[in-house]
This record gives C-alpha cells, structure tokens and sequence, in this order.
C-alpha cells in the first residue's frame, strides 16, 4: 500500500506552470530518488507534498488521507511526513537539543523530560549526541544538517522528504549526511529525496524519478535508468553529469 | 506679584516632568501592545486584516500627531464626549506610537529568513505557534535598538499635549514663562531636562545596535 499518491498534480506560478501532472506513488518503507535539471520542478513537487505550496489542479494524499488546504489538515499531513531542506534552517536561537525538542512540546505537547529524552536519542542516532547543548552556529554545515534530520525524527514521521539536503555542503561533509540517510532507508523510513549525488540514488534507492519540464519523464529502479536511459533528455541529463 | 527662585522654577519643571516620563511610558506600552496586534494583522495571510491594518498604519503615519491630539480632544468634544486633557493625549499618543512600532517589528520579523518559516511549518507548528516560538525571538533581537530609538520620538511626541492642556514639561515651562518673564531661561531648563531624557535613550541605541552588529549570530 502506498504511503504518498500524488494524482494528476498542476502548480501554476502566475502564467508559469512548473507542474503539468505529474502522478507518483511512493510505497512504504519506499526510498525514492528525484533527479532532473534545475528548473524542472523537483523543489515545488516536494513542497505540495508537504503543503508548503498549495496545489492548482489534481490531488495527493498521505496514509489514505487527503492533502486539503486549511491549518488543521496541513498540521494532520505535516505529522505524517517531515521535509529537510538544503539551507538546514535549523532554528539558531536555540541550541541542537532545544531545536530536536522544540515541535514535540509545542505541537504535540509531549512534556519536556520525554521530549529531551527523544532528543538525545535522535541526536545520538545521527552521531551528535556530544553536541546537545552546541548552538547552530557552532556546528558545521554537515552537523547542522544532521541536526536537523534528528528535528524531523523526533517527530516520529511515516516519512521525509529531503530537498537536495547535501547540495549546500562543503564535499567532505556530504558522506556523513548520507551514511545518515543510508541508515534511515536500512531501518524502513520512507524517503523521497531530491539528489544530485547519482552513486547514491544508484546504490540505495529502490526507483528512480526522472523529471523534465514538469513533467515525470522517467521512471524505474536505478539499474534500469542509470544503465538504459530511453529518452534522449535523460540520457543528456547523465551525460552532462 | 509672586518671585520665583531659580530653584522655584526648577522644582516646578521637574514636577511636571513626572508627568512627560508617566505619559511617555503610558504611550509606549500601550502603544507597544497595540503595535503588535497591529503587526500580527499586517502580516497576516487574510488580505481584508492586512489592509486594515495598512489603512490604520498610513493614516497615523501619514497626519501629524497635533492633529490626532487636536481631532482625540476637540473633535470629542464636537461628537458630546467631553474627554479630559490626559485622556486625549494618552490614546492619541498610543493610537500614533503603535503605528510606527508596528512597521518597526514588521520590518523585523520579515528580516527573519523564509527558511525558519519553512522548516517550522514542516514541524506541523501553526502560524501562531511558528510567530510565538521560531520568529518572534529571532526578531525581538534585531528590534530592541530601533524600539529603542523610537522612544525618543514619544518622549518628545509628549511635548504637544500641552497644546490641548495637558500639563506635562512643556506647558509647565509656558506658565512659568508667563509668570517669570524669563523664556530663555526657562525653555533652556526645559530643553535641558528632554535632553536628559531622551540622550540616554538614543544612546542606549545606539550601543545596542553596535553590539547586535558585532555578535549578529550569537545568542
Ligand atoms: N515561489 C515561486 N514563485 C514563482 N516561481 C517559482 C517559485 N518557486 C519556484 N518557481 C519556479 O518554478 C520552476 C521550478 O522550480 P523548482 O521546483 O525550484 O525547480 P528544481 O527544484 O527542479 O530546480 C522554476 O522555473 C522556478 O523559477
Ligand atoms: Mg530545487
């Protein structure tokens, strides 16, 4: 059974249409890669999952329920799945731990010694169990990062979309994000990540979307994309990589 | 006729000087309460809130405080309310200091990167909780030396009550000038003493911006 069923999706920005119906379903337990050049829609198809842009024509639903505007059943899908994007954007007034115990307390009222128990579980999942107490600032680009992986852990999603969450980091920091996620794809997480790291989607996803102009162009497992391209813009793309 | 010493004079300026600080401070919180409602309307999503707001923001901005205080006192008074001198004055001043607080912190709180928004949405945080938790003590922050700054204007806002009768520093100074016949020396000593007030002020300000401006990340 799937877990995201994105259904005939259009997003219009002004005249600009950035999504001509795209359909997608992401199983559970799913890791999904997004691929295509910038400017074909990847970040919006992310940000209508998770109802940070609402959508002008189709439908998607999470866990059976479906996305529809309005702050309750956007609090309802957002409990479902977490998003990382590529900015961290942890909260830099507080430290990691506060950042990691801050929605539970708030959204879900989880009272403050569980939620900093929960906290230095998911920091001590992501290998940051020393830095609780480091302010965002102090860390680097690939802690930050993990940090806030941990944030939408603590939040106990069904799923998480990741926004090209190693594309803002120095090369030697990306590896420790990743055996990140590896780690969470290994454990059942369902995963659809937006990437520019091809060995990765190769090696640790189970489909490949390829995506053009708005549209899906492509789709398969990995082996199949990466190995047999069939449409000249996919093989371009693989080509200019 | 009565003589006035100099320490005559200046016990009775500073007397009334209790009531500039006590109306200064009154148009200040009150405005500053105001102000935020008034902010969190201007942001808001719903667009009739949001122009609402403006509307209040541009027609206090845009006409000068004497004809607030002018329109709170007379234009009552034309309308069957007889409003005192202090009432006036203190609702024209937190009408009029909410007004330019509010664009003060909204500029503030849209200074916050979209991103923290962003991520605290993903969280599931409601729009209140969002202001309340992610971007009100980021924003808090960078507007303390404005607000700051801004005091100074009230303080010295408070000098045209005296116009519609409230007697605060200013209209104090008029009657002692009637009485003693002495305007240099007493508008100097009034001077004197707004320069007392709000220097400190101003200069507080400008500290604290410096600072923020040397630790703009620290917490
Ligand atoms: N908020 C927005 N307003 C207007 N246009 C936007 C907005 N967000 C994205 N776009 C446009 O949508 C198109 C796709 O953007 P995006 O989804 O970010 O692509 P990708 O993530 O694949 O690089 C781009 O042409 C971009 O300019
Ligand atoms: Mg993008």
């Amino acid at each position: 059974m799937s877990l995201i069923t994105v259904t005939d999706v259009r997003k219009r920005f002004g005249e600009n249409e950035v999504l001509k119906g795209i359909t997608l379903e992401v199983g559970r337990g799913e890791v999904v890669a997004i691929i295509g050049k910038s400017g074909s829609g990847k970040s919006t198809l992310l940000r209508c999952i998770n109802g940070l842009e609402q959508i002008n024509d189709g439908a998607i639903s999470v866990a059976g329920a479906q996305l529809l505007p309005g702050e309750a059943a956007l609090r309802q899908l957002r409990l479902k799945i977490g998003m990382i994007f590529q900015s961290f954007n942890l909260f830099p007034h507080l430290t990691a731990g506060r950042n990691v115990m801050l929605s539970q307390q708030v959204v879900k009222k989880t009272p403050a010694p569980e939620a900093e128990g929960m906290a230095r579980r998911m920091l001590e999942q992501v290998g940051l169990s020393e830095k609780f107490d480091a302010y965002p600032d102090e860390l680097s680009g690939g802690q930050q990062q993990r940090v806030a992986i941990a944030r939408a852990l603590a939040m106990e999603p069904m799923g998480l979309l990741c926004d090209e969450i190693t594309s803002a980091l120095d090369p030697e920091l990306v590896s420790e994000v990743l055996a990140v996620v590896k780690q969470l794809a290994a454990e059942g997480m369902t995963l659809v990540m937006v990437t520019h790291e091809m060995k990765f989607a190769r090696d640790v996803c189970d489909r490949v979307v390829f995506m053009h102009q708005g549209r899906v162009h492509e789709v398969g497992p990995p082996a199949e994309v990466f190995a047999n391209p069939g449409t000249p813009e996919l093989k371009q793309f693989l080509g200019m990589l | 006729m009565i003589e006035f010493t100099y320490w005559d004079i200046i016990r009775n300026l500073l007397l009334a000087t209790r009531w500039t600080i006590l109306l200064s401070l009154v148009s200040f919180i009150g405005g500053g309460l105001v102000g935020l409602i008034v902010m969190s309307m201007r942001i808001s999503k719903n667009r009739i809130v949001s122009a609402i707001a403006r509307g209040y923001i541009e027609l206090f901005q845009g006409t000068p405080l004497l004809m607030q205080l002018f329109l709170a006192f007379f234009g009552m008074a034309l309308l069957g309310f007889t409003v005192p001198a202090w009432l006036a004055a203190g609702t024209a001043l937190i009408l009029w200091t909410a007004a330019f607080l509010s664009e003060i912190w909204r500029g503030c709180v849209q200074a916050i990167a979209k991103g923290q928004w962003e991520a605290s949405a993903s969280l599931a945080m409601s729009r209140f909780e969002q202001m309340r938790y992610v971007i009100l003590p980021q924003a808090i922050r960078i507007a303390i030396p404005p607000t700051v700054g801004f005091s100074v204007q009230v303080v010295k806002g408070t000098a045209l009550t005296s116009i519609i009768g409230f007697i605060e520093l200013t209209r104090a100074g008029t009657t002692l000038t009637n009485a003693t016949f002495q305007p240099f020396l007493v508008y100097g000593l009034v001077a004197l003493i707004y320069f007392a007030l709000c220097w400190p002020l101003s200069k507080s300000s400008q500290i604290l911006e410096r600072r923020l401006n040397v630790s703009h990340n620290r917490h």
